[in-house]
């Protein structure tokens, strides 16, 4: 750790911090330290800490040893308002924004502005304005919040950190759900409040983010300091290779040159304005990236694949057949699968457990007459629990308690059950740590071997460039683009087709 | 065992409840009838040697003459010489000892039933009637136990509650799938009165035959299923809010049955209709719980062992996730309804046979008492969660509390203080003991998710 000189005083001081759950030591002796205007990065795989230590700032958790200094003094946080009253304002993966109030109504919300009691709502519109100028962006106050695209959303978030006179900021993976641009807009006024003097914890999985916004980067591994370092001073191998706690040879598996016949087939792809005469062709054995920004359409198209969506026209071919698919039942039937992008709302019942999760699409051949045969059930789970070497502590384990890595494992084993040879992968890594991502991506790898056809859907360029056969690059519910020889590519040329 | 308690943490509740109204309705029971008879002719051959002479006394019930029937056939098998059975007043009493005195027997035993005991005419034979000599006055011997746990008062609160339990079993399916149905009370009046308006106008009223009551009952369970469809497709069709169309179908059930009965009871049905509701073929068991417990037998199998019941649990934990895994969201959903209003309207067939009518005042409040039942049970309202055997014992919690209050004389208004109350431990109990159960206080519990 380098010397602090007086005039480097921390503006937050964590030290020892150390909590434990039941069975589990989730920070040991932890050490954080945040000057003003400064950004900091704070990395580690999933479980190693980082929610806990964000938790503990926030007042959600109380640790059991360890001090949290701000400015020299020392505070004790016992809840969420201990917190704010600290200067500590933590946006959170999901935004505590409520759907139906407008912008400023969000903003003031436990705070608001009265005048005899009345909400003085002229007032904060005002100030809420002058807040948006501060950060450069505009939002209307009186926008109804879930008119609002998440990006937006998130400067509300901000904005209403601000609000409270937070100077110290906690953003966990703040730029999960926006894409290129969106991310570029954050870090601008991420910069621009830095500059102001306010000091920012950044958590985020993209570690070209980190290279190009943070100032200083602070890894966790399975709860204690893994190390420490100024971004300028270490390259992105050396970094992985401190979350992970050992030497990473390659963060992609290695390609295998496969040319089979074309099995899968899209044609003229119709709906509404989202998606606009796509085709497309899959060979066997063939990963096919389908890339763009968000709101290209990507989603949208393989959502009509699928029969998750209805489309207004267009053919889909397996093996030369034309399938006959108006809803889910109808593609899983013809041996289609799908990992959603959320694997919480939409791949998985959370509260239910894993063993029931690998079931749901798999009843059909588990049951005869309706009535399910349990211990089939139990042996194909086990199996492919085996085989895809998911880490549970049990069947009945809830599969909302499991890692990213491990739940979409869980949503793959489904599909491999129900013996699908068309896969498709909506943002297969998003929330899964760097060790988890590459067991992913061997999967994929492993499944084009066997001859499946594999469709990807990503917004992660380097994920898209070390993956994919052939890519497919979208823009405005088009296909803008084609990039057949991928290793001689660049995450411009990707860039070009996708704002074209 | 362990299991047990953690999946149905509410068994622990019920027992505890059982134990209390037991505590507190110990009283001293008298044995009547054959048990009655027994007892006695074990005292009399133990204290009398054979050849005796006996007079048996009791009231004029049906109950004291199997006693005293009984009695006689045992003693007179084994030689002992019953010369009179006085069954009324003390008066009819004193008339057999007149008569056996005026045929100059001595009297060796009166064998009396607790009440015949009392007369004051025994109190001192030996004098009053000097030449029937000693006459020794013996009547049953008397035990404590709780009323509560009497045979007959158990089976009561089975029978009681069967009506609530049986509608439960739809509405844990309905929670279960993410939905509520607040239909099913009035269901039950529009099924009675349906039912008892077909035997009286179709199948024949008092004269009609088992074979036509049964196709009159199905009508109305049918009528009961044909709403719970529309239901259904209001739900998965058109979007419309569960706890909306069901609203609207409570209105219009209870207002159909109003209409059709023109507001009055329709009680022209055959006797042999209450065979459902007050029978008791097997066992002594009341056919009306035989008939719950086969059927929350069926649908404990459905919810564990069938495709259907793993897809009712999926829609209600996440209809997205299940329509994306295959799961026939509408089909699952139209299933919950149907069955509810099935089983809604064997509710109100079951209702009409136990009162011998149908009316359009039955069933009122039901549907609270069902989802009461059902939350105590542990069913989560938020739906994905619960388990059928849980519904049963919440339903027996409600019944337990009603019929106990009844028997240590708490006032109906009271009643239902006390009910809520104990309905909101209940749950607040479940909770504390889950989070317990997850390695977390209750504390922790509180403070916000993730």
């Amino acid at each position: 750790m380098t010397p602090e000189s007086p005039s480097d005083d921390p503006l937050l001081e964590v030290r020892g911090l150390t909590k434990t759950f039941p069975g589990v030591k989730a920070l040991t002796g932890v050490d954080l330290s945040l000057k003003k205007g400064e950004i900091l990065a704070l990395l580690g795989e999933n479980g190693a800490g980082k929610s806990t230590l964000i938790k503990v700032l926030g007042g959600a958790h109380l640790p059991d040893e360890g001090t949290v200094t701000i400015d020299g003094t020392t505070v004790d946080i016992h809840s969420p308002t201990d917190s704010r009253a600290a200067g500590i304002g933590i946006i959170y993966q999901e935004f505590n924004l409520i759907p139906g109030l407008s912008v400023s109504d969000n903003l003031f919300l436990g705070q608001e502005t009265t005048r005899f009691g009345i909400l003085n709502r002229d007032q904060e519109r005002t100030k809420a304005r002058e807040l948006f100028q501060r950060l450069e962006v505009d939002i209307d106050p009186d926008a109804i919040c879930n008119s609002l695209t998440v990006a937006q959303q998130q400067i509300v978030e901000i904005a209403k950190a601000l609000l409270l006179d937070a100077r110290i900021l906690v953003m966990d993976e703040p730029s999960a759900a926006l894409t290129g641009h969106e991310v570029e807009r954050l870090m601008a006024i991420a910069r621009e409040l830095r500059s102001q003097g306010i000091g920012i914890i950044y958590i985020s999985h993209r570690l070209e983010e980190i290279f190009a916004l943070c100032d200083r980067v602070s890894v966790l591994r399975d709860g204690q300091n893994a190390g420490e370092s100024n971004v300028a001073d270490i390259n992105r191998k050396s970094l992985i290779e401190m979350m992970v706690g050992r030497e990473l040879k390659d963060e992609f598996p290695p390609r295998q040159e496969v040319r089979g016949e074309v099995r899968f087939e899209a044609r003229h792809l119709q709906r509404g304005d989202t998606v606009k005469d796509v085709s497309f062709k899959v060979r066997k054995g063939e990963i096919l990236a389908l890339t763009g920004l968000m709101g290209a359409g990507r989603t949208e198209t393989i959502r009509l694949l699928f029969g998750a969506d209805t489309r207004d026209a267009g053919t889909i071919h397996l093996d030369g057949e034309e399938l006959q698919i108006k809803q889910p039942m109808d593609a899983i039937r013809a041996r289609i699968g799908l990992l959603t992008e959320d694997r919480k709302t939409q791949g998985l019942v959370l509260p239910h457990s894993v063993r029931e999760n690998f079931a749901l699409p798999n009843l059909n051949w588990l049951s005869s007459k309706g009535v399910i045969n349990g211990a089939n059930e139990r042996s194909a789970f086990d199996d492919y629990t085996r085989n895809l070497q998911i880490k549970i502590s049990g069947r009945e384990q809830p599969a909302g308690t499991l890692s990213g890595g491990n739940q979409q494992k869980v949503v793959l084993a489904k599909w491999l059950a129900r013996d699908c040879e068309v896969l498709i992968f909506d943002e297969p890594t998003r929330g899964i740590d760097v060790g988890a991502k590459f067991e992913i991506y061997c999967l994929m790898r492993e499944l084009a071997a066997k001859g499946k056809c594999i469709i990807m859907v990503s917004s992660e360029l380097p994920e898209v460039l070390g993956m994919a056969d052939r890519i497919l690059v979208m823009h405005e519910g088009r296909i803008s683009g084609e990039i057949e020889n991928v290793e001689q590519s660049t995450q411009e040329q990707i860039m070009e087709l996708a704002v074209k | 065992m362990k299991r047990l308690f953690k999946d149905y943490g509410m068994l622990l509740v019920l027992l505890l409840l059982c134990l209390l109204f037991s505590a507190l309705t110990i009283t001293t029971q008298y044995r009547v009838g054959t048990d009655a008879a027994n007892n006695l002719y074990e005292q009399i051959s133990s204290t009398t040697s054979q050849g005796a002479t006996v007079m048996i006394a009791g009231r004029e019930q049906a109950e004291d003459s199997l006693f005293a029937e009984t009695l006689k056939e045992q003693l007179t098998a084994d030689g002992y010489n019953v010369l009179e059975t006085a069954l009324g007043q003390a008066r009819d009493g004193a008339q057999a000892l007149g008569r056996i005195e005026a045929s100059g027997q001595k009297l060796d035993v009166i064998a009396a039933t607790h009440e015949a005991s009392q007369w004051i005419l025994f109190e001192d034979v030996a004098s009053d009637y000097p030449t029937l000599g000693q006459p020794q006055l013996l009547k049953p011997q008397s035990y404590r136990w709780p009323n509560f746990l009497k045979k007959e008062n158990l089976l009561n609160i089975s029978n009681q509650i069967a009506v609530i339990a049986i509608l439960a079993i739809g509405m844990t399916m309905v929670i279960i799938s993410g939905g509520i149905d607040l239909s099913v009370g009035s269901l039950i009046a529009l099924s009675a009165v349906l039912t008892s308006i077909l035997i009286r106008n179709v199948a024949g009223a008092e004269d009609a035959g088992t074979f036509g009551m049964i196709l009159c009952c199905l009508g109305g369970i049918t009528a009961c299923g044909l709403i719970g469809l529309f239901t259904g497709s209001m739900v998965t069709l058109y979007r419309v809010p569960p706890f909306i169309v069901t609203l609207g179908m409570m209105l219009v059930a209870s207002g159909a049955a109003y209409t059709l009965s023109g507001g009055l009871s329709v009680y022209q049905v055959p006797d042999s209709f209450v065979w459902l509701g007050r029978g008791a073929d097997l066992l002594s068991i009341p056919n009306a719980v035989v008939l719950m417990l086969v059927l929350y037998g069926l649908a404990h199998f459905l919810m564990s062992h069938t495709k259907m019941g793993r897809f009712l649990y999926a829609v209600g934990g996440n209809e997205e996730s299940a329509r994306l895994s295959g799961v026939p969201v509408k089909k699952v959903l139209l299933f919950a309804y149907v069955v509810a209003g099935l089983l809604a309207g064997l509710g109100g067939v079951v209702m009409a046979s136990q009162l011998k009518s149908g009316s359009p005042t039955y069933g009122q409040m039901y549907e609270l008492y069902t989802i009461a039942a059902v939350v105590v049970g542990g069913t989560s309202l938020m739906g994905g969660e619960g388990k059928m055997i849980g519904t049963l014992i919440g339903a027996f919690i409600i019944a337990v509390i009603q019929n106990g209050m009844n028997l240590i004389g708490v006032e109906p208004y009271t009643q239902k203080i006390v009910l809520g109350a104990v309905i909101l431990i209940a749950v607040w109990l479940d909770k504390v003991k889950q989070q317990m159960g997850n390695g977390k206080g209750v504390l922790a519990a509180l403070s916000p998710k993730n």
